[in-house]
């Protein structure tokens, strides 16, 4: 019985600590197009990534590279002016098929640095 | 000297103050390139936090040594503070209640735990950290009717953790995976408690020895993280909250090493989740014990951790020193 009103205690105390006005910090990444790992039947047009925090423009950047290391981004990476966790950038046009690396580094409000990369394949290779 | 005094504290505290307000770039604590090691239930994390824990844990302990078998319930609490970026200090407490099989219900505080964790290496493209640390049980400051000793107790250890993200493309599905683990000696201050009495009986003098051997705990945590796949790997189309767990598996085992019980071991394999949000994380466990000396039956575990640097990353939250 004792060790149910510890639970219940703990539990409370839970609900508490995930009440929403408590949350936030450093950002994660929430989805991306094109997603991550996914296979894209033609040339994307750009790279967006959604994050799960505001971002500081001037420290968050994507970079696209192909599998010889060569940029295909237009090197205009944003954050989206009406969405302040969409960063975004723009890609060369008509990549060719193959695998893609998607290299970003984020800031959030807060300060805290967050990087991250995946892959994405045109053309079903 | 007054005026000095005075001086020194209004030179001090301004400093200090604009020292905590600075804007600053930094990294999460726990994070070693993409990796996010989540502060774990059983083993000690190898990185140094800002951090503030409640842990609860319910379990029957074992009997054996003349004690009944006992229903046992803990709340502990742990504040960790960076003090530099790598080098970091630590207290705990618990509070436990006891319900031995036939016996009086005791409740109290366990001894009062201290350490300092320097973490030497952190190593981003291969997801490494190693820390080094030392904990101390501190004597008389818990009560004895629930356990705790009337000595101090000494724990060097070294910690580690590894993730998996480097593995080749072949095997990107097992990149999610991480191991982190601890192995350090728990060195008594004091031997061996002996009680001198007088048998009622034969008038003879007894003498009760309860020795205290010093214990070797080791121990893994292996972890599949989900919010790993979902952002580096693979979406595989998870939402929340799965997109931000973490499966993980828990090994801590206690082996004594001398003074008349060398060789015995205490353990659980404890399978769990760990959800990680931007400040808080939330995990929970059953404990299940390898032997009877372990424990009677499966317990239960589960935390609240409060991470302090992205509640508050520009005054309690940063490290003291830069």
């Amino acid at each position: 019985m004792r060790a149910v009103k510890s639970l219940t205690v703990f539990c409370a105390l839970a609900l508490v600590a995930i009440w929403p006005g408590l949350v936030w910090g450093h950002v994660f990444l929430e989805r991306a197009d094109p997603r991550v790992g996914a296979t894209v039947g033609v040339s994307p047009g750009s790279v967006r990534i959604w994050f799960d925090g505001v971002l500081e423009p001037a420290f968050s950047t994507i970079r696209v590279r192909d599998a010889s290391g060569n940029r295909v981004d237009n090197g205009d990476s944003h954050v989206d002016s009406n969405n302040e966790k969409l960063l975004e950038v723009l890609l060369l046009p008509h990549l060719a098929p193959g695998a893609y690396k998607v290299i970003w580094s984020v800031v959030a409000r807060d300060g805290h640095r967050t990087e991250g990369d995946y892959t994405f394949t045109v053309g079903g290779i | 000297m007054r005026r000095v005094l005075i001086l020194s504290v209004l030179t001090f505290f301004p400093a200090f103050f604009v020292v905590l307000s600075m804007p600053l770039l930094s990294w999460a604590h726990g994070v070693a390139g993409k990796r996010v090691f989540p502060p774990t239930l059983s083993i000690e994390d190898p990185f140094v936090s800002d951090e503030l824990s409640f842990l609860f844990n319910s379990i029957k302990e074992s009997g054996g040594g003349g004690e009944p078998p006992t229903n046992s319930t803990e709340f502990s609490f742990e504040y960790s503070k960076r003090i530099t970026p790598h080098f970091g200090v630590s207290i705990a407490d618990d509070y436990r209640f006891l319900d031995p099989e036939g016996g009086d219900n005791e409740h109290g505080f366990g001894n009062l735990e201290v350490g300092a964790k320097y973490q030497f290496i952190t190593n981003t493209a291969h997801e490494t950290i190693l820390s080094i640390g030392i904990a101390a049980e501190i004597e008389d400051t818990g009560n004895t009717s629930v356990g705790a000793e009337e000595f101090t107790t000494i724990s060097p250890a070294l910690f580690f953790g590894k993730g998996f993200g480097d593995l080749p493309k072949p095997l990107k599905y097992l990149r999610p995976l991480a191991i982190t683990g601890v192995i350090g000696p728990n060195i008594p201050t004091q031997g061996r408690d002996v009680t001198t009495t007088v048998s009622e009986v034969t008038g003879e003098i007894e003498r009760e020895v309860e020795q205290h051997p010093v214990s070797l705990s080791y121990g893994f945590s292996l972890q599949y993280s989900l919010e790993y796949l979902q952002s580096y790997v693979k979406d595989v189309g998870l939402g929340a909250p799965f997109n931000r767990m973490i499966v993980l598996v828990e090994f801590p085992f206690e082996t004594d090493l001398n003074r008349g019980s060398g060789g015995d071991t205490t353990g659980f394999v404890n399978p769990g989740l760990i959800w990680i949000g931007k400040s808080l994380q939330l995990g929970a466990e059953l404990q299940v014990p390898v032997n009877n000396r372990s424990a009677d039956h499966i317990g239960v575990l589960g935390i609240i951790d409060f991470v302090i640097d992205d509640l508050f990353p520009n005054s309690l939250g940063r490290p003291l020193f830069h």
